[in-house]
């Protein structure tokens, strides 16, 4: 996604980019605490924004955050929301790198915007997009404030029967560290975390052989 | 070419509605009643009840809060610009026994999870009685393997032949440091402020879990407390959240061009 409008952001002449990129990156410095806050009213199964829009066109939402088989989806959606204006920023410095001849000699042979986008952005792009996925990664394994915020911690992620399908293992680590004060085990949680994140970034980059042209 | 622009502008457009949506749907509901916020169908003219930012101050130690990540953020900001560019400095210019060693000792913390040294860095806080303090909040932040990477990347793109000049001249490694380096790698200087400012001001978990006072505690603990306790009043945790986020937003918009300059930088490097 962040890669298409970053791809729309580098047209020529394009007037209102920086505009927009402000616009995008504005949930980016947003405090994510006070972005969880938003959503989950936004979420709200009664009085929510987003029900009420579905219910203009007939549908009747369900309650998000607070059931369990939509939970994870809507919190990944607030991730993607937090993280796009990013990513943008990353994808659309690797595009202007690319030299504009490229362009011309691609048109010149015929390709159409599409498959300029597909074989000439996409390859020289390549390290970007790498570079975007690692760290991706690490940060969705250790994202915390969201999960703190819109399920709740201690008694009240215990009452909250969507929690189980959206805690993630830092939120299990606060869980064992400070509310129930077990703090080998949280230990031991954080310690597989490292090793997830050392085997999962090594995997990537023994893949990139595969996909990363660099320049 | 303008029709094709215009299909570009009206992607483009929703987008962006998707982005400042939230942000107007969280001011529109803080200027409302409870009553008024939970209507169905939802009403986009609100009452303009601005008493709900007053709420936020009885509710919560909201200035002491606000002057508690203050002084969190400028200090953490403070320490991260000399001590990194202290150790920057000298991974980049100075010799001296195992500094490659050294070195790639740094790299590696750079792997390691932050979560991992919480508990460590707890119980040294709990240790030095410092739980509930402003120090707990400030001294472990004032450094950091990132911030070292950073520069020493940034010192090592600045030509040799100035500090030379001034090492022929007599100057001190520490004068050539403060009086050549440092003017030098503004642009590094500030883009690792940025960064620092934009962590500390946002950071919950360490202030979390260190101060659990409600005077000691930053605003996003506050914050998150409060909607602990008031679950339900959707026009107060609004008005809150919205006060917490917008000084960063406001320097957001006035610095933007370096906000993102600094953090492709980081990105391009990191």
């Amino acid at each position: 996604m962040a890669i298409v409008v970053a791809a729309l952001l580098n047209r020529r002449r394009l007037r209102g980019v920086s505009v927009y990129r402000t616009l995008f990156f504005l949930p980016v410095v947003t405090m994510p605490v006070a972005v969880a806050m938003v959503w989950r009213w936004l979420y709200n199964g009664e009085y929510g924004l987003i029900n009420y829009v579905l219910s203009l066109v007939g549908i009747d939402g369900p309650h998000w955050i607070a059931d369990p088989s939509t939970a994870l989806y809507a919190l990944a959606a607030v991730g993607v929301w937090t993280t796009l204006g990013y990513n943008l920023v990353i994808f659309l410095a690797g595009m202007q790198a690319i030299p504009r001849e490229y362009y011309e000699a691609a048109a010149i042979d015929g390709a159409g915007p599409v498959a300029q986008f597909r074989e000439v952005t996409l390859p020289l792009l390549s390290p970007s997009i790498f570079f975007v996925s690692v760290i991706s990664v690490i940060g969705s394994l250790q994202l915390f404030d969201l999960v703190y915020v819109i399920g709740g911690s201690g008694q009240s992620a215990r009452n909250n029967p969507a929690y189980p399908r959206i805690q993630t293992v830092v939120a299990l680590f606060y869980d064992k560290a400070f509310y129930t004060n077990d703090r080998g085990y949280a230990a031991a949680i954080v310690m597989a975390l490292l090793l997830l994140i050392v085997v999962l970034t090594a995997v990537q980059f023994r893949l990139q052989k595969r996909w990363v042209h660099y320049g | 070419m303008g029709r094709r622009h215009a299909g570009t502008h009206a992607v483009l457009a929703i987008g962006a509605a998707l982005m400042v949506i939230p942000f107007a749907w969280e001011f529109l509901t803080s200027v409302k009643t409870l009553s008024s916020a939970t209507k169905v169908p939802p009403r986009l003219v609100p009452d303009w009840r601005w008493s709900n930012y007053g709420r936020v101050f009885e509710l919560l130690p909201f200035g002491d809060q606000f002057l508690n990540t203050v002084l969190m953020t400028l200090g953490r900001t403070a320490g991260q610009l000399l001590f990194c560019s202290m150790a920057a400095y000298a991974f980049a210019r100075l010799r001296f026994p195992g500094r490659n060693l050294i070195f790639g000792v740094f790299l590696s913390v750079l792997m390691v999870p932050p979560p991992l040294f919480i508990i460590p860095q707890y119980e040294i806080m709990a240790k030095l009685g410092w739980l509930n303090s402003l120090q707990a909040l400030i001294v472990p932040g004032l450094f950091s393997a990132f911030g070292v990477f950073l520069l020493r990347q940034f010192f090592l793109g600045l030509p040799k032949e100035l500090d030379e000049a001034a090492r022929l001249d007599g100057a001190s490694p520490l004068r050539i440091y403060w009086s050549v380096m440092l003017p030098l790698a503004k642009p590094g200087l500030l883009a690792l402020a940025i960064l620092t400012i934009l962590w500390s001001w946002n950071d919950l978990f360490w202030p979390l879990v260190v101060n659990t006072d409600p005077e000691k505690m930053t605003l996003s603990a506050g914050l998150a407390a409060l909607q602990g306790q008031f679950q339900t009043d959707y026009p107060v945790l609004m008005a809150g959240s919205l006060l917490a986020s917008l000084p960063v937003i406001a320097i957001f918009v006035v610095m933007q061009r370096h906000f993102i300059e600094g953090i492709t930088l980081s990105g391009n490097k990191g």
